[in-house]
Formats: structure tokens, sequence, C-alpha cells
């Protein structure tokens, strides 16, 4: 890799201060770290440093989503030939898929890391890594039928409005890829509500089987259709409709395995967030006043983007609580609401998206009274005099 | 989450004798981590004969050096080089007898160094034999101050040298040291029982409270320390920071705003013990040379502020190396000529690692370490490492959180009170936890982080600020 070295460092007076492309440093310096580690060395501190960084981390989300991504390439695929009453073998199902899916990701990354290059540039930092997640999970929760130009508005939304201007990376509020994906819902509802937009092709119903309806679980839930919600193995294999990567529970839970083996998930909102699915869906059935109330808990959780959230959404360590205690808190809160707004809200058959925008935007404060407890327990300690703290 | 060692002290009057020390508590850290590195000093001791030797005043925070010599004068051990202006009554003495050989300034023109050359004649100043259980405080803290061992001494809250007018609520001795390839205490001490008792008796007299000696749980040698007289002897066992005294502190009479506890290490309280015991300023020290890139690590006897080029020569290897007083978490970078700072007691020398590695986050990597479980490493738990001193990455704003607490074996919210700092709200910072913390006590954070931020630095500035504010 010397030539590569030797050509990156000939270049590299070009795109530094005074340079001919001096405007372009941010990007010049993206590619570079993307190549290879800097050079960099400790100057003060801790002499030695950890080999994992922000790329390594965000990598291992992006692994993490591969099993959701390629499932969700054949099931494109498959839904759709399901459709026209087809099933023309394997490799169609996935070239289909790939068709419809990688125009969506590469839109995805074109805008939004271009909004990201830019903004570095302007504010004179580096191009962090954040966005090759978010890059990845906005394709994920669209539903396939989207117009990529509402994806590319829908990703240059979430990185300057969504990130930037709450001063980039590990600033923003709220979660980006669902800002990206609440826009589209808000700004283009038609485009990701109703029955027809979740399998490719279905909104121009050309060759369509007769009869064949594309609504997902949720919305025969919702309708109270409960004899056309699939059996347990389709819904947790994922052979249904629905957005890109929320079909498949089995995929999603491979990536919670390398999220939370390599400790970069948090195992602790996962956890929380299903004991809160389960619980508010057991106090449903508790009632039990309508037919959706009645469902039991494992569908529910299987059902619709509630895994898909949970693990990849909720995890996002920026937007999440930050302490132990408030993960807890928080990840149960997420369950619950999502549950809750999805069998209460009318217009709509889901609550993950905006149980978790509502959670982020309570994180903070849920934190503040975690931190809260813990200086009152110090002062405590100063004025009685008594023993250590216990461990937090 | 862990025991107190309930110990039934019965202080009689103000003389500090404990009845019956309870072995069987241990106090137990979970978090924290040891790094295993290549290089591990073995135990044998040489003599090291150097005649360069230096007093840096920037091993001291908050020091503002007055000098009181000038090249060219003659000095013998114990002699004041320089004084501190702020505090004037804290000597700064030459560790050996010989001449000044250069005051080395920096940028406007701060003294950096304050190099002497040996005479080999062991001149000694006189301060006179004492027996310190019969002293007054007054009378020991004059002695140790003229003598310069006071420098010694350090307070928690900020890690300065402690003040003598001041009334600590207790002093603590770590026993052992958890950082990477540090000394073995035990063996370091073995042989100086008697200067360390001594030691031990002189700084029973300098605090109403209680005098604390840790010790390492599972260290069979801990037996060295094990029968010392006038102590409250404590056991601390799991990985680094255990042998940190901010952790150890805070287990065990944590520091509340305005508290003052003091600190000092094993080899520092048989120096102090040597005073007493001989007269003289005897500033002999044991210094662990260790490291990946040493050839053959080992022990060495010096005085304190001894050159390095010595313990070096033909004993490295020919890479680009980075030479560190103390270890590789906490210590100073010094150069190939540089000198062994005040309270090291080991040299570690690591390569440099100012290369560029082609798509390193992305490759397995068999050889990295790391503390997170990115990496397969973490599947050889004993694995011992070759680290360089590359940062991994590039500096990247506070993303990943819960990953500090997993090696922060304190009640305090780590980046909670790092965000504080860095906004310097002082409130916050202080009811945080900030008065229990050092700059060691997140050096494993530092290490650990993902984003690269210079955690001691922030630290080291909200103390800073801290006491600022304070005084």
């Amino acid at each position: 890799m010397k030539f590569l070295r030797d050509f990156l460092d000939k270049q590299k007076p070009q795109f530094g201060k005074g340079g001919r492309f001096e405007k372009l440093h941010s990007t010049f310096d993206a590619f570079e770290t993307f190549l290879f580690v800097p050079n960099k060395t400790t100057s003060s501190g801790a002499h030695i440093r950890d080999a994992i960084d922000l790329k390594r981390t965000m990598s291992f989300v992006i692994l993490a989503m591969m099993p959701a991504l390629l499932f969700g390439v054949w099931n494109v695929g498959y839904q759709h030939f399901l459709s026209l009453g087809q099933s023309p073998g394997f490799w169609p199902m996935v070239y289909y898929g790939l068709g419809k899916v990688l125009p969506i990701i590469a839109v995805s990354y074109i805008a939004g890391l271009g909004a990201e290059f830019v903004f570095a540039q302007i504010r004179g930092h580096e191009v962090n890594e954040g966005y090759l997640v978010s890059g990845m999970l906005i394709p994920l929760v669209m539903p396939v039928d989207i117009p990529l130009w509402m994806v590319a508005v829908a990703c240059i939304f979430a990185v300057v409005i969504g990130k930037e201007t709450f001063g980039g990376t590990g600033m923003n509020v709220f979660n980006p890829a669902l800002l990206a994906r609440a826009f589209v819902f808000f700004a283009y509802p038609a485009k990701i509500t109703g029955d027809t937009i979740w399998i490719g092709g279905l909104s121009k119903p050309e060759g369509v089987v007769d009869a064949f309806s594309g609504a997902t679980p949720l919305s025969n839930a919702a309708a109270g259709a409960m004899e056309k919600i699939p059996d347990f193995y389709d819904l947790f294999f994922g052979f249904i409709p629905g957005s890109i990567g929320e079909t498949s529970k089995f995929a999603i839970l491979l990536g919670a395995i390398v999220l939370v083996v390599t400790g970069i998930g948090s195992w602790r909102i996962i956890v929380s967030s299903l004991l809160g699915g389960v619980s508010m869906s057991l106090i449903f059935n508790l009632f039990a006043a309508n037919e959706y109330m009645k469902i039991d808990p494992m569908t529910q959780i299987m059902m619709g983007s509630f895994l898909f959230g949970t693990v990849f959404m909720a995890t996002d360590p920026v937007t999440a609580s930050q302490t132990t205690r408030g993960k807890w808190i928080y990840g149960f809160l997420i369950g619950f609401f999502a549950i809750m707004i999805r069998v209460f809200n009318p217009a709509y058959p889901e609550g993950t998206m905006l149980a978790i925008l509502l959670m982020n935007a309570f994180a903070p404060l849920i934190d503040f009274y975690v931190v809260e407890a813990n200086i009152k327990k110090r002062l405590k300690r100063a004025l009685t005099g008594v023993k250590p703290l216990k461990q937090n | 989450m862990f025991n107190i060692a309930q110990t039934k002290c019965v202080p009689l009057q103000n003389i500090n004798i404990f009845i019956k020390v309870d072995m069987s508590n241990i106090i137990r850290i979970k978090k924290g981590l040891n790094i295993n590195l290549i290089g591990e000093a073995e135990k044998i001791i040489k003599e090291l004969s150097t005649d360069q030797y230096a007093l840096k005043p920037t091993d001291f925070i908050g020091v503002f050096p007055k000098l009181l010599v000038k090249e060219g004068d003659v000095v013998k051990a114990g002699s004041p080089l320089f004084t501190d202006k702020t505090r004037e009554n804290i000597l700064f003495t030459s560790p050996v007898s010989g001449v000044i050989q250069e005051i080395k300034r920096g940028a406007k023109r701060v003294v950096l160094e304050v190099k002497i050359v040996s005479d080999g004649k062991n001149g000694h100043v006189l301060f006179g034999t004492a027996d310190p259980k019969k002293l007054e405080k007054a009378a020991i803290t004059e002695k140790m101050l003229a003598s310069g061992v006071w420098p010694l001494v350090r307070q928690r809250p900020y890690s300065v040298i402690a003040n003598p007018d001041d009334e600590p609520k207790a002093i603590f001795v770590s026993a052992f040291d958890s950082a990477p390839l540090a000394p073995d205490n035990s063996f370091v001490v073995q042989g100086e029982t008697e200067a360390f008792q001594k030691g031990l008796d002189a700084l029973s007299r300098l605090t109403k409270g209680t005098v604390h000696l840790n010790l390492d749980a599972n260290h069979s040698n801990s037996k060295v320390f094990e029968n010392f007289k006038g102590v409250q002897i404590n056991r601390f066992a799991g990985p680094h920071p255990a042998g940190n005294v901010g952790v150890q502190i805070n287990k065990i009479d944590p520091i509340n705003k305005a508290e003052v506890v003091w600190y000092l290490y094993p080899q520092d309280v048989v120096l102090i013990g040597r005073l007493f015991l001989t007269g003289t300023f005897d500033a002999t020290r044991v210094i662990a040379l260790t490291g990946p890139e040493v050839l053959k690590p080992v022990y060495y006897k010096t005085k304190i502020g001894a050159a390095i080029h010595n313990f070096i020569h033909g004993n490295v290897s020919n890479s680009e190396k980075r030479f560190i007083s103390g270890n590789v978490l906490t210590g100073n970078k010094i150069g190939s000529d540089g000198y062994v700072g005040f309270y090291s007691s080991q040299l570690t020398v690591v390569k440099e690692g100012n290369y560029h590695e082609f798509l390193g986050w992305a490759l397995p990597g068999f050889n990295k370490f790391s503390f997170s479980r990115s990496f397969p490493t973490f599947l050889f738990k004993n694995k011992k490492y070759d680290l360089d001193t590359n940062i991994h990455g590039g500096h990247r704003a506070l993303v990943m959180t819960g990953q500090f607490e997993k090696v922060f074996p304190f009640n305090i919210y780590p980046m909670q009170l790092l965000k504080a700092i860095m906004v310097e709200d002082i409130d916050m910072m202080e009811k945080l936890g900030i008065y229990e913390v050092d700059e060691e006590d997140f050096a494993l954070c530092e290490v650990i982080d993902t984003s690269k931020t210079d955690i001691q630095e922030v630290v080291r500035k909200g103390l800073d600020l801290m006491r600022k504010e304070m005084s």
C-alpha cells in the first residue's frame, strides 16, 4: 500500500491551508483517514490508547444491520413476485430487490454525506462517522416504493436540521434516521401510509393477483382483521410486507447479538424496551376493550418495527439516556409507549418511531434526575459524615 | 459492592495505637482494567552509577519556583535548590552532593531543570536524628521542610504538595501499584522495613486521624507490609485502578468539600524514615526499568532525579522510542537525555506510533489491544501486548456512553463530570464530586475512549480551576 500512501502524501499539501483545493480539506481528510488510520501519537495523558475508534464502532453497527438489509433485499423481491402471483426463484427476487433498494441506499449516502462534508468544511472540523450508520438506517426504515427525491430531501433534513444545527454528531437531540422518517411521515403522508406502498410495484397495480392485499400485519390488526395476521413463523422470519429492513425479526436479532457482544449497543436498552412493550401489551390484554388490545405480547413485539427500533434506533448512544439507570427507564418507556401509541393512534397503526422520538426528548430529563440522586447522596454524606456512597 | 474493613480502633489520646485489625475484610474493586504489557522488570536490583541528576520544578503541580542556587554553586545532599514562590517554607533540595551544572529554562524563562553533577562523595547536610514518636507535629514538619522531604507528601484534592499547616483528616499510603508494569513495592521496600516504620511513625504524628496502609489482597508478597504498627491496614482486590490512592480514599474515607487527605508513595515513606534515622536527606530510590522496548528490564538502585542515559544505554531496542518517567497511563514523556521525575519509581520505554495504518479500523486486528469486544483479542484475557503511542483514530465528539463507567470504580458519573469541567461549571463540578478524583483516576477512561479525547488534561484543567476558585 506504499504507492497509495505516497500518492496521498503528495496530494496532501494541495488540500492544506493555502492549497489549491483548500475548500475540500475535510473531504480529503475523510477519505485519507478512511484509507489509513492517522499517524498521530499521544501528546498528553495516557501514552497508549485503545485500538477502537469511531470508525470501527460505526462499522460494527453497519455490520449488525447487514442481516436485516440482505433479508430486506430478498423480501422486496419476494413480496413483489408474490403480488404478481409468480415465484421465479431466489436470484430474480434478489435482483429485483437490489434494483429497488440499492438506489435508495445510494441516494441516502450521497445526499446525507454531501451535506455532512459541506458542514464539516464550513465548520472546519473532521467529518464524523455518524452518518455512515444513519445513511444505512434510513433506507431500512423506508417503504420500498418511496420516491428517491423524497429520500434525498429527508436525508438532507436529517443532517442539517436534525444534527448540524445542534452542533453535529454527538450533540443531536433526536435520532437523525428517525427524524428523516418522521419528516417523510409528516410531509408526504401518502407515501408512507396505506396498504400499497410496502410492496415494490404495488402502487401501480398491473398484473397484481386478484384480491391481493399489501397490508402489513399492523394495518390488519388496526382494522380488526385478526384472521389476516400471519402466523408466528412468518412474522419472526419476516415473510411479510413492511419497511425494507424491519420485517425479519430473526435478522434483527442477529444484529442485536453483534451489538451486544461487541458492547456497542446497550443491552440494557434492548432488554428494558422489550420489558416495556410486554408490560403495555399485558395491560391491554387485561382491559381487552377491542381486538387490537387482545393481541398477545409476543405477537405485538413481532409486528411492525418494534424490534428494529429497539435494537438499532433506541440504542443510539447520542440520543439515549447516558446513565446506566437512565437507560433502563428510557428503554422501558420506549417499549411501553410504542405499544400504547400503536394501539391508540387512529391514524397510523405503528408507534415505535414516535415513542423513540418522544423519549429522545425526555432522555436528558431522565439523566437529570438520575444524576441529581447521586448529587443528593454526596451532599448528605458531606453533612452527616457517614461512610462512602454505594456504587452506581 | 464493597466492604469496608471494619476496624476496631481505639486511639489512646493522641497516640495512634490500634488494637486489632480485622484481616478478613477485603475491599473488592470490580470496575477497572489491567493492561498487560510486555517488559515487566525482573526482580533483580542493580546499582546504577550516574553523575547526572536534575530536579524538575514541572514535576510539582502549582509550584512557581524561586531559585536559591546559580550555576557553579556547590551543594550537598539536602541543600535547597529552589522554593515555591507562593509557599516559601517548602524547599526542594538536592538529592546528591556536587555542583550545579546548568539551570535549563524553557519558553518565558520557565525553569525546567536544575541540573547537578554529582561529585560522588555523598556529602550530606545534617538535620539531626530523632525519634518521631517523641516529637510534636511542628517539630516533625520543620525537619521535613528543611530537609526537602516535605514535597513527597501530597494532598487530595488537587494532588498538590501538602500544606504543612493543614489538618488532614487521614493519611493514605497505597502499598501497591496496579498500573501497567508497575514496580513491586513489597520487593522494593524489602530490607527497608525499619526506615518504613519510622516514616509511618512520623506520619502518624501529622494527623489526628488515621494513617491507612493499603495492601494488595491478592499479593502474597504483601507480607512485607503486614506487620507495621500504628496504622490501619486495608486490603484491596481487583484490577487497576485498585492501587490508586484516590480509589482507596473513596472507598474508605471519601473526601467531602473543604476536607483534605494526605498521601504518599511507599518509597517516599522510607525516605522520610531515613531522615529521622540518619538525620540526612538520603534520596536513594529503586526504579523499575520496564516496557516492551527494554531488552533486559530490571530494577535499578539510584537517586531521585537520576539521568536516564545510563539506564537505557545498550539496553533498549533500535526503533523510535518514547521514554516515560512513570507508567504508560500517567507518566511524563521525557527525552533520551532526560531525568526520572521526582515522584516516579518507574521508567517505561515504548515504541512511538507515528505510522499510517492501511484500513486499520476495518481489519480484524489480531494484535490490537482493545477494552471493547470489537477486536478478536478480547478472547485472550492474559495476552501480553507490545503497544505504541499511536492514537488509533481521530478526535471526535463524545458519542459512546456507558464505557467509562466500566473502568471507573467511583460512585461518580465520569461523563457528566467531564462535561461539567469542559463548560467550566464550577458548581456542577463540585456537586458531581471533583474533590474525590484526580487525573490518574481518569487514565483508563482516556485509554478506552472512542472519541480520543485527552481526558486527563480536561480533569487537570478542572482541578486547577477549582483550586483557583477555592483559594
